[in-house]
């Protein structure tokens, strides 16, 4: 597999997907089970996401730079800051602790 | 003619719009940086069309590499499951012939589905979603290139700390999911679910494990709101 495939099979995936929302009749949405588990599916799976970015590195947990950085992230979030803002927030920190030489 | 719902709709949908395009920037840098090209970059903007798959494609493949392809497509396809049940949401709302709905699919996302849905009259609901998603799909596959032009130019990942923007970038798509007692208490069993299965299985895989956590809170409805059960 390449990244080409990775992408191509993977964007097609993911339209077939918003496609079949309108191909299904409207009652099936009426059932609470489906819709559950795909809402919950979103947040456990961006849930597991912020983890592995957080302290995964070459297969071990590593903690380094990345953690206070996502705490940034976090303490932004509470205070209702932009998504860019975070986003930037935390790569500045990270960066910084670098430089410094603490967390590498 | 314009009428107030449709101008509120197009006053939501510039609002909402134009914030979310911005976030282009970021995705186009970080895709960069986790070893695609500026056209891959762009193509994924292009065609997937939704900013949880495909922060989550590059996220894996940043981690694992083309050997966590499956992994990586996978973990892109079960964010994707979200927007099916917005465009059966939508159906009604957009209505017509099918060709119409073969065009409203591809900007069937988070964005548009909350504008619309968030509209008091039907006009008002088509507006919000036609037009938030013209801004969206242009700004975004705008903003992305620009990113990855950007990301291009910086070189070193780690040194500019966009790892840790990684991060930080699913915590902000997160964030507004976690207002009920449910998802909040998935997020957390997720995160110890993929912490835990880190050092054991290959790179992409603690991820979709901590996918099952979703599977087996959903099915049973444990921690159910209390509103909602029936």
């Amino acid at each position: 597999m390449t990244i080409w495939n990775a992408i191509l099979l993977a964007s097609l995936i993911v339209l077939v997907l918003k496609l079949a929302g309108y191909l299904v009749p409207p009652s099936f949405m009426e059932r609470p089970g489906p819709s559950r588990v795909a809402t919950l599916l979103t947040v456990a799976l961006l849930s597991a996401l912020v983890v592995t970015q957080t302290i995964e590195r070459d297969h071990q947990i590593v903690l380094d730079a990345r953690v206070p950085a996502v705490g940034v992230a976090a303490l932004l979030l509470v205070l209702r800051a932009p998504f860019i803002v975070v986003v930037l927030s935390a790569a500045v920190v990270a960066a910084v602790l670098r430089l410094l030489g603490w967390m590498a | 003619m314009a009428s107030t719902d449709t101008s509120a709709a197009v006053r939501a949908s510039l609002a909402v719009g134009l914030a979310v395009a911005a976030y282009g920037v970021s995705f186009g840098a970080l895709a960069v940086a986790s070893g695609l090209d500026v056209w891959q970059t762009c193509v994924l903007s292009l065609f997937m069309f939704s900013g949880g798959s495909q922060f989550a494609l590059i996220g894996v493949l940043a981690s694992g590499g083309v050997a966590a392809g499956p992994a990586a497509i996978t973990g892109a396809a079960l964010l994707g499951v979200r927007n099916s049940l917005y465009s059966m949401r939508m159906s009604p709302i957009i209505g017509g012939p099918w060709w119409r709905k073969l065009l409203a699919a591809q900007w069937t996302i988070d964005e548009t589905t909350a504008v619309s849905t968030a509209q008091p009259t039907l006009r008002g609901q088509r507006v919000g979603f036609w037009v938030t998603g013209a801004i969206i799909y242009v700004g975004w596959n705008l903003t992305t290139f620009i990113g990855a032009l950007l990301g291009d130019l910086v070189g070193d990942v780690r040194m500019y700390g966009l790892d840790a923007a990684a991060a930080a970038a699913f915590l902000g798509l997160l964030w507004p999911r976690l207002r009920a007692r449910q998802p909040i208490v998935v997020a957390i069993a997720a995160a110890v679910v993929a912490a835990v299965l880190i050092p054991w299985l290959p790179p992409g895989l603690p991820v979709l494990a901590a996918a099952l956590v979703a599977l087996v809170v959903g099915v049973t409805d444990w921690l159910a709101p209390k509103a909602a059960t029936t």
